[in-house]
């Protein structure tokens, strides 16, 4: 448990001198883009050169860790990162409709995910590939959605990893009520309990829906782990356009402990979810990380990122990139050596290789798939409309013009 | 309030343009900017990006950040202060980037933005435009291509339109704008940069009322209604049929709430057959509507049931099996090939 200033946010001050020193807007709106990863505010493990940095606090939650694992999570990185850059190619190809990359939150993404158990629950919004990676959720299973055959049909039980949400915010709310399932069934108090976790984005957090899950998750202390993946954007718009307070903070507001995290530090991202994880299992209720990262990618393949972003921003990232910090501490460790990181990579092309062929030979659905599954009971008219429209399709196969 | 804008309209230039809709609805926004300084642009990606589909591009950077604002992403927030704002004395014209997206925005549009005016007994106007970019037809994942529509119709208080053609959209954001009572706004985004609905629009000369249906195709032997993205389709069809010697006559609603449904009685007591199309599932929508009152209205003047081509009863399917789901040209045809054999 970190100690509470960690996350507690200064009591604002009482005397006109107070006052003065009070941080003004520029500089509160400067200070919610710093890219200053080092700051006292951000909790790292991992430094953009690959430095380990000890923390009393953290490192305990990560003991199992050693050079394996961690080679283990640099692979999960690289696996994530190329089937994301073959999905986003295959897009541009016209196999997919469209695709969300990822892009720069591996790390957020494959650290979370892997602080995750089989008893957990995640509920992801729509760019969580490398957290449905790590609970073992199929890229391919991914596909469908985005090339537009089905809306997601993975098992959701069977990975504890729900359907993705496109409307902004939706899922937090769904979570908070699954968390609180999970309390009502006396599921939480020891070290075999359950927790969720939810993923948003930092342009979420402006939605009704994700403070009333504030809410909700808090009042009924629900094991609720709210994973925030601020990576800077929303769309075009950054992200004090949502906020003049740093979004970790606002956690105290409701009650509960918010921290920021270096979200290109899977180590960091990995020990912090863990603990998150811990306290909500163990029944201390909800728990806000800010996972500070940024996009580098489009948000989506039908976005033009030129017209609002920076480039220079988009350099100063490329330093900070979550992979290669890994790759420098295992090489300089002499954990990994060229011809293993060499055959890492040929396994993740073969695993895109793989995705690419699986997504050239997707079955297209068929015509009656329109109406299937909209009720769990059978509906007379809605049966009738499929055998209608049926007969009127096989008219045309009839006439031999379709 | 920002310094007036001088006109970025070039005054040299002919009246006569030639426009697609997402053009023409850039341009009727730019005008009604120019008209009103209280007139303000609120919504997602509004600003600097022009919107994702563009309609709103350019005009942050001549009108400024406090005439187009880019908002925190919420659309409760968006209408309902939007609401506050009108209370106040603005325009404010609303951007919701999806339909599919309105929801959270709901309440705020139900329980406020539809019945303040009626709550004060008039004394409170909430001049605010939504304007919600709808329907199927461009591939989308899910959330992105529904046809809401009937939801607001059923609110009493708001007024809900649909443009067609690039003439429509450059007048009835104006005009939708320039109206008193709340407005929303749907517009046709698979048309948006269809290059063969390319036309001239005169933008000197506003193209009759807001709230009125108008016939856009003559015909003899049934009539067709529809709005929005469907206007096309039945004017492909009626243009097909025609090929076979019949006859379509095609109404576009432009109004779907309150409906205005005169051109409509009038032309089915000429045909005698009706087919109401839209993209929106039929269950309680506005064809269900229409199909009501012209039987009520027409009822020995018709020489088949009213029949529909809609959306189905389902939730929009993944996109593969859109053109299953979407009326299409064949589906039109089909469904006045029924009615006419009836
Ligand atoms: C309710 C709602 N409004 C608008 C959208 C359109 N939209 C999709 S993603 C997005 C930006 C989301 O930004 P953020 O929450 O920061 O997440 P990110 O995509 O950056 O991961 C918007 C506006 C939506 N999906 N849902």
């Amino acid at each position: 448990m970190p100690s509470p200033e960690q996350w507690t946010h200064p009591e604002p001050g009482e005397g006109p001198a107070a006052q003065a020193a009070q941080p003004s807007r520029e500089q509160v709106i400067a200070g919610l883009r710093n890219t200053d990863a080092g700051g006292a505010e951000v909790t790292q493990l991992l430094t953009p050169e690959g430095e380990r940095i000890a923390s009393p606090q953290f490192d305990r939650y990560i003991p199992d860790i050693d050079p394996e694992a961690l080679r283990g999570l640099y692979r999960d990185m690289v696996l994530v990162r190329r089937a994301d850059r073959e999905a986003n190619a295959m897009q541009r190809q016209g196999q997919l409709g469209i695709w969300v990359p990822l892009l720069g939150q591996e790390a957020a993404q494959v650290g979370s995910g892997r602080a995750l158990r089989p008893q957990d629950m995640a509920f992801p919004s729509y760019r969580e590939h490398g957290v449905a990676y790590t609970r073992g959720v199929d890229f391919k299973e991914l596909l469908g959605i985005f090339r537009c055959t089905d809306h997601g049909g993975w098992d959701f039980k069977a990975h504890g990893f729900h359907p993705y949400t496109i409307v902004i915010g939706n899922q937090v709310l769904n979570a908070a009520g699954y968390a609180m399932g999970q309390k009502f069934e006396g599921k939480v108090g020891d070290d075999e309990g359950e927790a969720t976790i939810v993923y948003f984005g930092d342009g979420a957090t402006s939605q009704g829906d994700v403070h009333e899950g504030f809410v909700w998750a808090s009042v009924y202390d629900a094991p609720l782990v709210f994973f925030c993946q601020n990576n800077q954007w929303a769309i075009s718009e950054p992200t004090e356009r949502q906020s003049r307070l740093p979004l970790y903070q606002r956690a105290r507001g409701y009650g509960f402990p918010g921290i920021r995290v270096d979200g290109n530090d899977v180590l960091a991202c990995l020990a912090v979810t863990r603990w998150a994880l811990e306290e909500c299992r163990h029944g201390n209720g909800p728990v806000l990380i800010e996972a500070f990262t940024y996009r580098m990618d489009a948000h989506t393949t039908t976005d033009d990122p030129t017209r609002y972003r920076l480039s220079d921003e988009l350099e100063v990232w490329k330093h900070k990139d979550p992979i290669e910090r890994v790759r420098v501490h295992l090489a300089r460790g002499g954990h990994a050596d060229q011809a293993w990181f060499d055959q890492v990579q040929a396994e993740a092309d073969a695993f895109a290789a793989d995705l690419r062929e699986f997504c050239f030979n997707m079955p297209e659905p068929p015509p009656d798939r329109v109406f299937a599954n909209v009720y769990a009971d059978p509906s007379p008219v809605l049966d009738s409309q499929r055998d209608e429209y049926l007969s009127y399709l096989a008219g045309f196969v009839e006439a031999g013009e379709r | 309030m920002a310094a007036p804008v001088k006109s970025r309209v070039d005054e040299t230039a002919s009246a006569v343009q030639k426009l697609t809709i997402g053009k023409a609805l850039n341009l009727g926004l730019r005008a009604a900017m120019e008209a009103d300084d209280k007139v303000i642009v609120l919504g997602e990606d509004v600003g600097k990006l022009g919107g994702v589909f563009r309609i709103t591009d350019g005009l942050q950077k001549d009108f400024g950040e406090q005439r187009v604002l880019d908002t925190p992403l919420a659309e409760s927030g968006i209408i309902g202060t939007a609401v506050g704002l009108a209370v106040r004395g603005f325009r404010p014209v609303c951007e919701i980037q999806f339909e599919g997206f309105i929801f959270p925005g709901f309440d705020q549009i139900s329980s406020q933005l539809a019945k303040l005016h009626y709550r004060t007994q008039g004394r409170v106007k909430v001049p605010v435009v939504v304007r919600v970019p709808f329907g199927g037809g461009i591939g989308a994942v899910e959330h992105h291509s529904e046809s809401p529509e009937s939801l607001f119709s059923h609110i009493p208080g708001l007024r809900v339109v649909s443009c067609a053609n690039p003439a429509d959209a450059y007048w009835m954001i104006q005009q939708a704008i320039a109206c008193d009572d709340p407005v929303l706004f749907f517009e046709p985004k698979r048309l948006y940069h269809n290059g063969q609905l390319k036309s001239e629009v005169d933008t000197a000369t506003p193209g009759g009322p807001l709230f009125a249906s108008r016939v856009v195709r003559q015909g003899t032997d049934c009539t067709v209604v529809a709005y929005g993205p469907s206007v096309k389709v039945c004017l492909d069809a009626a243009a097909a049929a025609s090929e076979e010697g019949r006859s379509l006559e095609v109404i576009d609603l432009r109004t779907i709430s309150p409906l205005d449904l005169g051109p409509v009685f009038e032309s089915v007591r000429r045909t005698g057959r009706l087919v109401a199309v839209s993209e929106a599932s039929s269950e309680s929508s506005i064809t269900s509507e229409i199909a009501a009152r012209v039987q009520q209205e027409c009822f020995y003047s018709l020489e088949a049931p009213v029949l529909r081509a809609t959306g189905f009863d389902t939730p929009y399917p993944p996109s593969k099996l859109e053109e299953h789901f979407l009326p299409d040209l064949d589906r039109v045809l089909h469904t006045v090939d029924r009615a006419m054999g009836w």
